[in-house]
């Protein structure tokens, strides 16, 4: 061994490599993710706008202001938080119950099954902004394919986007169409963990599909649905990309049908520059993702035994 | 929990994703009529998949008369479109751009998550946990509310600016979280035993890490790769945010600018989404097991 100036102990050399190999990463977690957080907090109190530096503590005042435009009937909050919900609800059970119906179908099947598999998840792999595109055309009144298709079965036309009614479930029908794939993927690992003996052995008891379906496919899935669920409700509750290139101008209409909370967050900070105002929009979003992801682990835990 | 059952965990993880992807392990049914139903209906969910694609693709090659005119193939194909936009607008810069930012964080991502992960499972340091889970708390914290204080923190730093934007674009995600829980998991398989050889036959702490440990975790390392080039890829608000000249923009956002310039011409617009997505699809096609078996893999551990 060379001669060294400092002699350490193996102990410390390693301490001394460890903290060496993430310093990097540590002061990017504190400059870049735990700073920021703090600073959302921070500006969340302030009536900031970005390009006068720091701006004013004005305490609750942003929440405040919230909590009364969510009682405004045609405030922009208000429509965007119920919307939010809305695509949660709309979304999250029509993903989940698709795509197990998918998966269930491609563990039928032998051949082709791969092809399959790839096909189901192309759309994920696309950026939202083109799915958009693509979407928009085939909404299109008059000359896009699904009216098209409608007119030429003899069904009336839709206005899709254009009417306040249709146009939220038909930009989550898009967000649905495109996360099916991956939602397919965990689902094909979650059937492939139960042993095909359970089936075995209901096949003996007499059980006829349905039964095997109900009794073991379902509650052995149970883990899998949760976290689905989960990761599906967060991913609506922060729907943009869609919303922004579905609508007008991007904002979320018609008559602001389809806004959602992130797109407020955008308008509000980034063409209001009503800093302080967006970032309490962000807070808020925060919180309601922390309660989901803390019933997810209630529920996860609280395992199921095989 | 132990070592042995993390060991066991992250295996198991490989192998599932592994048959996923994989060729059927079970013996091909008798053509029965639910297997005939299941071709059918799966067969049927297959167009919804795909059409919206190709019909993305046909429109694109239709001179615009011929969209109000209902039919599915193009009468008189025709490139005009795509020249049209490529000359007209900077969908060839924008690509550049889109490619450059998933690059360096892809690498940057490769490099610092597989490094912090392998110290978090295999050194012994004062403050471990405390790291660990200040790592993992960051999970908790959605983009959304990050963006204003990035914003903030941008200006101030004129990260806004210039060719400073492309640093600005792609500082957020140069260092993940979820790569470094996965990492840490998946260095389990790796066995003590070579690190301790490695070390008393001289060999330095990097180098056990970069030529002894990482070769052993190329799967888990290249779905990482995967998973995070498509998410910087796709991209969309915060570079929409940060990236203020129009040089500068990514492919997504190049794209819902472009939005605004072609208003109703769909033909331009599908082009503009054809030019987007087809490249896309193409590396998709060609490494759609391995894209499939990584977007499991984090799926799945993540």
């Amino acid at each position: 061994m060379k001669p060294k100036l400092v002699r350490l102990t193996l102990r410390q050399r390693q301490i001394l490599w460890a903290y060496a190999f993430m310093a990097v990463s540590l002061v990017f977690f504190v400059v870049i993710r735990w700073y920021p957080t703090i600073l959302a907090f921070n500006i969340s109190f302030r009536d900031w706008n970005v390009f006068e530096g720091s701006g004013p503590w004005v305490g609750l005042d942003n929440y405040a202001d919230i909590w009364k435009d969510l009682f405004k009937p045609r405030s922009a909050v208000r429509a965007a938080f119920w919307n939010t919900i809305r695509y949660v609800v709309f979304g999250v059970p029509s993903q989940l119950v698709l795509a197990l119906g998918v998966a269930l179908l491609l563990n039928q099947i032998t051949r082709f099954s791969g092809f399959f598999r790839a096909v189901y998840f192309i759309p994920f792999v696309t950026s939202f902004v083109a799915v958009a595109f693509v979407w928009n055309w085939l909404y299109a009144p008059q000359t896009g394919l699904i009216n098209q298709m409608l007119a030429a079965v003899g069904l009336p036309m839709q206005p899709f986007l254009n009417s306040p009614d249709q146009a939220l479930p038909s930009i989550a029908a898009v967000a649905v169409w495109r996360g099916l794939g991956f939602a397919i993927i965990i689902f094909l690992a979650g059937l492939q963990q139960i042993p095909e003996m359970y089936y075995e052995a209901a096949k003996i008891d007499g059980a006829n599909r349905l039964q095997m379906f109900w009794r073991i496919t379902l509650p052995l899935l149970n883990s899998v649905i949760v976290y689905l669920a989960v990761l599906g409700a967060i991913s609506f509750l922060r729907m943009f990309d869609l919303v922004q290139n579905m609508t007008f101008q991007g904002r979320g209409g018609p008559l602001k049908s389809t806004t959602t909370v992130v797109l407020e967050v955008y308008n509000e900070g980034f063409a209001s520059y009503n800093m302080g105002y967006a970032a309490a929009l962000t807070v808020i979003l925060f919180f309601l993702i922390l309660v989901i992801t803390v019933i997810q682990l209630r529920l996860l835990t609280r395992r199921v035994e095989y | 929990m132990t070592t042995s059952s993390y060991t066991s965990d992250a295996e198991r993880t490989l192998q599932l994703a592994e048959r996923i992807v994989g060729p059927s392990s079970r013996a091909p049914r008798r053509l029965s009529f639910s297997v005939l139903a299941a071709y059918i209906l799966l067969s049927l969910g297959a167009v919804v998949m795909v059409v919206p694609f190709i019909w993305m693709i046909l429109t694109s090659l239709k001179p615009a008369p011929e969209l109000v005119q209902f039919a599915f193939l193009p009468r008189n194909p025709t490139l005009d479109n795509y020249v049209a936009v490529l000359t007209t607008s900077s969908f060839g810069r924008w690509y550049f751009n889109s490619l450059l930012v998933a690059i360096i964080s892809t690498t940057s991502v490769a490099f610092f998550d597989s490094l912090v992960g392998y110290t978090l499972n295999k050194f012994d340091f004062p403050g471990k946990n405390l790291i660990f889970l200040g790592i993992l708390a960051t999970l908790m914290v959605p983009t959304e509310m990050l963006i204003i204080p990035w914003f903030t923190m941008s200006v101030d730093w004129g990260w806004h600016v210039g060719i400073m934007q492309y640093w600005g674009i792609a500082f957020p995600g140069v260092i993940t979280a979820v790569g470094i829980f996965l990492m840490r998991q998946f260095f389990d398989g790796v066995p003590n035993e070579l690190i301790d050889a490695a070390r008393i036959d001289g060999v330095n702490e990097f180098g056990i890490w970069w030529r002894i440990a990482m070769p052993l975790v190329k799967p888990a390392v290249a779905a990482l790769c995967i998973f995070n080039f498509i998410g910087n890829w796709n991209a969309y608000l915060w570079p929409l945010i940060v990236a203020s000249g129009r040089q500068y923009y990514t492919l997504p956002v190049g794209l819902s600018f472009f939005r605004g310039e072609a208003v109703t011409e769909w033909e331009k617009m599908m082009t503009g989404a054809s030019l987007a997505t087809v490249p896309l699809l193409l590396v998709f096609i060609i490494f759609q097991r391995q894209i499939i078996r990584g977007i499991a893999l984090t799926g799945i551990k993540g």
